[in-house]
This record gives C-alpha cells, sequence and structure tokens, in this order.
C-alpha cells in the first residue's frame, strides 16, 4: 500500500465511519455476550438458589437450563447479526473506500 | 508406511481371534473353553476405522499433489470457502474431550456439565467481533504475524511461539493419553501403545504430504461425521423418550442414584461451591478458546475478511447444536445406561461406574439405541475426531516452529519459501513423534490439569497480546513481551502451586495458591504488565512502533494489502 493511498484512506470521512460503526457494533457485541455470560457465572457463583428453581412446580426441569441453552442461542444469534451487518454495510463501505482511495 | 504395519500387525494378531468368534458363532457350546476372557472383536468399529483410514489417505494423496507452495502448506492456498471453514473449525474445536467428556460430565453431574458447554461456546462470538477478519487482513500463516505485525519480530515472534507450543504440545498429551485409552477401549485387542502410534503415524502421513488442504477436509469430515452420529444418537433417546424433555429428565432423576441433585448441581456434585473459582473458570474458557493456536490458524485458510466472518457463524451454530446434543445424551445416558448390568461393572454397588471406564457414557449409549453395528459407528467417529484434532494441533505447532522460529527469527526472513516448508515437515514429523512418545510416556499420568493448562496460557498470553497489538495504538515491543511472558509463566507458576498439581499430582500437600484456574489473577495482571511495560517505553523503536500503527489500521480494517488467495 502506497503511502498516499494510505494518506487518502485516512483523509475520507467513510473510513472513519467504517472503524467507529465496526468499533462500536463489535464491542457492543462483546459486552452483550460478556455480561450474559458472566451474568449466568456470577448467578452460579452467588445466587445459585434462583437458577436451580423449576420453572413450573410440577417440573423437574431447572431455571438454569433454560438460562444456559438461552445463551447458546443468543451467542448464536449475535453473531448472525455482526455477520449481516458485516457483509451488508462495512462490506460496502470498505469498497467504496478502497475504490476511491485507488483513482 | 510405518504406520500401515503397525495397523496391519494389528489387525493380523486379531485375525485368529476373528476366527474363534466366528466359530463361536455357530458352535455355541465351545465359546467359553475357546475364549475365556477375551473380549469379542468389534469388527463394525474396525471395518468403518479403515474405511475413514482409506478416505482420508486417498484425500491425502489429493491434497499432496496440489500442495506446492508455503501458502498451500499452511493455509491451504486460501481458497476454503466460509462454510467449510466453519465445518474445519468445528472439526478442530470438537474434541473426543468435548464430545465423550460432556456427555460424562452430565453422566455423573447433570446440569454442571451445561455449564461448561455454555462456556467452552461463548469464546466464538467473542472471536467473530474482535479477531476473525482482523486475523485474516493481518496475517499470512500464524497468529504471531499479527502480534508481531509492527513490533519487533525477534522477541514477539519466540514469545507468540513459546505460547503456541506450550499449549499445542500439551493439549496434544492430552489427545494422545485419551486417544490410547479410547481405541484400546474399543477395540481392546489393540494396546494403548499400538492406539498412540498409529494415531501419530496417520497425522504425520496426513500433515506432512497433504499439509493444511488434507487437515481442512480431514476436519470437515470428521465434522458431518461427529454431528451426524451425535444427531441419531439424540434422536434415538428422544425417540424412547417419545420426544418430551420432560420426561426425559423425570427418567434421568428416577434413574440416577443423586436423583433431584442432578438438576441442581451449579458445581460438580460432592464439591463445595466456590465463587471466585466459578469466575475464574468462565474467563478461562471463553477468552482460551480465542487464544488457541490451532483454531487461530483456521482463519488463515478462507479467502478473505467475509469468509472468515462466515466461518465463524457457521462454526458456532455447529458447535452450539453439538453441545445441546451431547447434553440430551448424557441425560440419555442415565436413562439407558446407568443400572444396565450390560454395562455398568456392578449394579448392587455402583449403578454408574461403567465398564472401561469413565468417558464411555455416550459409546454405550450409541450401544443401548443402535446395537452392534451403531456402537461401532460411533466408535470411529471418536478415532476420526481425535486424528482430526491432532492434525490442526501438529500442523499449528509446526507452524510455529518453522514460519516463526525458522524463518523468521532465526534467518530473519531471508529463507525460501521451500526451505521453509521443508522445516515445517520435518517438524511435524518431530512433533508426530513427541505426540506418541508423551502420549505413552504419561499413560499412567493424571492429566486431569491439561484442559486448565492449555486454556489459562491460550486465554492470559495469546489472546490479550493479540487483542492489545490490534486495537491498542500505544502496544510497543517491550509492553508485548513482559505481558506475554508473564501470562505464560504466571499461568504455569500458578498451576503447579495449585490444587491440581501441587496435591494431586505431585502429592506435596495442601496446595499454596488454592484455585485450580488461575486466570482471574493472570489476565488482569498481563493487561497491567503490558500497560506500564508500554507507556514507560520511550525508546526511539517504541515511537516507529506507535506510528506504525494507522498503517496497521487501515489494514486490519479494509484489508487492503492482505494476503491474497492463491489462484489455482
Amino acid at each position: 500500500m502506497s503511502s498516499l493511498m494510505s494518506s487518502k484512506i485516512q483523509n475520507n470521512p467513510k473510513y472513519h465511519q467504517l472503524v467507529s460503526q465496526r468499533d462500536s457494533l463489535a464491542w457492543t457485541l462483546s459486552a452483550i455476550v460478556c455480561a450474559m455470560y458472566f451474568g449466568f457465572v456470577l448467578m452460579i457463583a452467588f445466587a445459585p438458589e434462583f437458577l436451580t428453581q423449576t420453572i413450573a412446580s410440577d417440573s423437574v426441569i431447572p431455571v438454569g437450563m433454560l438460562i444456559g441453552v438461552g445463551v447458546i442461542f443468543t451467542s448464536c444469534l449475535l453473531t448472525g447479526v455482526y455477520v449481516v451487518r458485516a457483509n451488508g454495510t462495512f462490506d460496502r463501505l470498505t469498497h467504496e473506500i478502497i475504490e476511491e482511495a485507488s483513482k | 508406511m510405518k504406520t500401515i504395519k503397525t495397523l496391519l500387525s494389528a489387525l493380523l494378531c486379531t485375525a485368529p481371534l476373528w476366527t474363534r468368534l466366528a466359530m463361536a458363532a455357530d458352535a455355541a457350546m465351545a465359546p467359553a473353553a475357546a475364549a475365556p476372557q477375551e473380549p469379542p472383536i468389534n469388527w463394525p468399529a474396525i471395518i468403518m476405522f479403515i474405511v475413514f483410514v482409506a478416505i482420508t489417505l486417498g484425500i491425502t494423496y489429493w491434497a499432496a499433489k496440489r500442495t506446492k507452495t508455503a501458502t498451500d502448506f499452511y493455509a491451504a492456498g486460501r481458497g476454503v470457502t466460509g462454510l467449510q471453514n466453519g465445518l474445519a473449525i468445528a472439526g478442530d474445536y470438537m474434541s473426543a474431550a468435548s464430545f465423550l467428556g460432556i456427555a460424562a460430565l452430565v453422566y455423573f453431574n447433570g446440569f454442571f456439565g451445561l455449564i461448561f458447554s455454555v462456556g467452552w461456546l461463548v469464546g466464538w462470538p467473542i472471536i467473530l467481533f474482535l479477531i476473525a477478519e482482523r486475523l485474516r487482513n493481518l496475517g499470512k500463516f500464524t497468529y504471531a504475524d499479527v502480534a508481531s505485525f509492527r513490533l519487533r519480530q525477534g522477541p514477539v515472534r519466540t514469545m507468540a511461539a513459546v505460547g503456541s507450543l506450550i499449549v499445542v504440545i500439551w493439549y496434544l498429551i492430552g489427545q494422545a493419553v485419551g486417544a490410547g485409552q479410547l481405541l484400546h477401549t474399543l477395540v481392546p485387542q489393540i494396546s494403548y501403545r499400538q492406539s498412540i502410534v498409529i494415531v501419530g503415524g496417520l497425522i504425520i502421513i496426513y500433515v506432512t504430504f497433504g499439509g493444511m488442504k488434507a487437515t481442512t477436509w480431514v476436519q470437515i469430515i470428521k465434522a458431518g461425521l461427529l454431528l451426524g452420529g451425535a444427531t441419531l444418537i439424540a434422536l434415538g433417546v428422544m425417540a424412547h423418550e417419545g420426544f418430551s424433555f420432560e420426561k426425559l429428565f423425570s427418567d434421568a432423576v428416577a434413574a440416577h442414584p443423586k436423583h433431584l441433585e442432578i438438576m441442581k448441581s451449579v458445581v460438580p456434585i460432592g464439591s463445595k461451591s466456590n465463587p471466585v473459582e466459578s469466575i475464574s473458570l468462565g474467563l478461562t474458557l471463553m477468552f482460551g478458546t480465542a487464544g488457541l493456536p490451532h483454531i487461530l490458524m483456521r482463519f488463515f485458510t478462507v479467502t478473505d475478511a467475509k469468509a472468515a466472518r462466515k466461518s465463524v457463524l457457521y462454526g458456532t451454530c455447529f458447535i452450539g447444536y453439538f453441545y445441546i446434543l451431547t447434553f440430551i445424551i448424557g441425560f440419555g445416558a442415565i436413562v439407558l445406561v446407568a443400572n444396565n448390568p450390560q454395562y455398568v461393572v456392578d449394579v448392587t454397588k455402583n449403578v454408574l461406574n461403567l465398564k472401561g471406564g469413565g468417558s464411555m457414557p455416550a459409546v454405550y449409549l450409541a450401544h443401548a439405541i443402535g446395537g452392534d453395528m451403531f456402537l461401532g459407528f460411533i466408535a470411529a467417529v471418536a478415532f476420526a475426531t481425535i486424528l482430526a484434532v491432532v492434525s490442526g494441533l501438529t500442523l499449528a505447532g509446526a507452524s510455529a516452529l518453522s514460519h516463526d522460529i525458522y524463518a523468521n527469527v532465526i534467518m530473519k526472513g531471508k529463507s525460501t519459501e521451500a526451505q521453509e516448508v521443508w522445516v515445517s515437515k520435518l517438524c511435524v514429523v518431530g512433533l508426530g513423534i513427541l505426540a506418541i512418545l508423551l502420549g505413552i510416556a504419561f499413560e499412567k499420568q493424571n492429566v486431569a490439569y491439561i484442559v486448565a493448562l492449555t486454556f489459562s496460557i491460550a486465554a492470559c498470553a495469546n489472546f490479550p497480546i493479540l487483542v492489545l497489538s490490534v486495537f491498542w495504538r500505544g502496544l510497543t515491543t517491550r509492553g508485548a513481551v513482559l505481558g506475554g511472558y508473564t501470562g505464560i509463566f504466571g499461568s504455569i507458576i500458578l498451576l503447579t502451586i495449585g490444587p491440581t498439581v501441587w496435591t494431586k499430582v505431585l502429592g506435596m500437600g495442601p496446595a499454596i495458591f488454592p484455585y485450580d484456574f488461575p486466570t482471574f489473577i493472570v489476565l488482569p495482571a498481563v493487561l497491567v504488565v503490558s500497560y506500564i511495560a508500554s507507556i514507560t517505553d520511550h525508546s526511539a523503536s517504541a515511537k516507529q512502533e506507535r506510528a506504525a500503527f494507522v498503517a496497521q489500521k487501515i489494514r486490519s480494517e479494509t484489508g487492503l494489502g492482505a494476503e491474497a488467495a492463491a489462484s489455482h
């Protein structure tokens, strides 16, 4: 990459838009996953009785089991959210940035 | 060749037994005299092993003809698609330990097994959001390429390679010991040592000849087999339980000797709840996944950042689905395997204690559902699983030695591609032999600390240094190196003086450091050390390294200048 291209990209507001949008999405989603998982872990550590109560009086299934499976599902879902955003918006922006820099 | 010989001799040794078995089948009066204690040969398993080995060797032959450059060897020519890499990621990550191990964890402890599965899954979204595409954009063959991108090559690569190698070698020991025990249990006529030699020999053939292409396809096939096999077992369980989870869990509660406790086990049954340990375990599993060198290496095989992203989405979904299956399988085993005198050593003493050891619940469940044929199939799947994981590990270890240490540290980038690949193949052979020797040496050792050791180093050294070098402009060589070694040695020291190694393995009495997982102390320490060592670094090279961040950032964000896919 030439220094000319590099400075063109650096001066392109779309590049800064890309970086800030992607960073905010990536860190927000990471924070959600961490909050969700460590919330689960902290419940295991400090409020196990909440997790071990059953979902209904005539059931043996504990609430924690649904939460655990929920964490797995949500993790898959959030990776999907990121991929859709990145393959759409971010890739389009990236393409434009490179195109404008190579002019 | 040696492997094929061993395999053949192993089969030949069992040939007389086969005749004996055939005779026993049509003459029921003789067997007691003919085969007093000898277990029958697991023919379906052996046939399926051989079919799998034949197919994978065929693929290796195909891949070898198409492996010419270093990019072909390390990164499959960067031509792997998102879906293929997603399957290969799943194949690389879902080890026999997670298939048989989590099912066994659930079988003995119930609910607690799910806590482990969740921890092993949540690292994947983090890999996607923070690492995957940046790794693809910045790196060539190893994650050290990325960590050392704008830093001094020698010290940073050495640190990264040391971290990788410790993780790879210990992971290999765990896999080799598991392979030996599993194969020997499933086919008792093949000894523990023969099993390890077979596995070691096969992966040397796959990786030296077929490189990353063969490794990728072995992992893809294994992922398909494992997902298919686990789905069938889980379907069998659910069919038995009338497709009702409520019935499955109530039957399990009724069958398990601890009854309702298995639905309330937030820690392993019988151990005390320890909040700090739970949190540290969580940190280790989550960030450890994101620092495993053989997993990170997979992102260099895809065509571009888009394929890297897609592959994590597919991989996460496959792995998540698989963990839910293992949970059903574990509970299914409580219902169908526990209390069954066919599988339990002595039902009058302990209804859970299985013949062949603690990793057998999933295997016996397959037998309970589908008989000998299905048991054979699942046994072959478990064998394929080990081969796929060991191949990926060996290639990751060899690339750390050849690409990082040999080509970039010793030769300072002046070696040719051909020399580098040649060294890499030698390293594959060396690591394969090392895995065989260590697997044999550790046969009778307690290897329970291996997961903690490998995941701790991955979580405390590889992961934080990678993230800091990609996201933090201020990181300098001094910060990366001091931080990285803090992670590596901090983990090793605290694990050594912790309860598993100090008390259980070394028998030195009460542990000096009371926790099994040291990540909650070491990870913050690494961040603090890296931060202080970087901001106090006023050298001229540190200035250059900070200045080089802008160009690195542009490449990592846009992919401009990233390694292109080879055109074939």
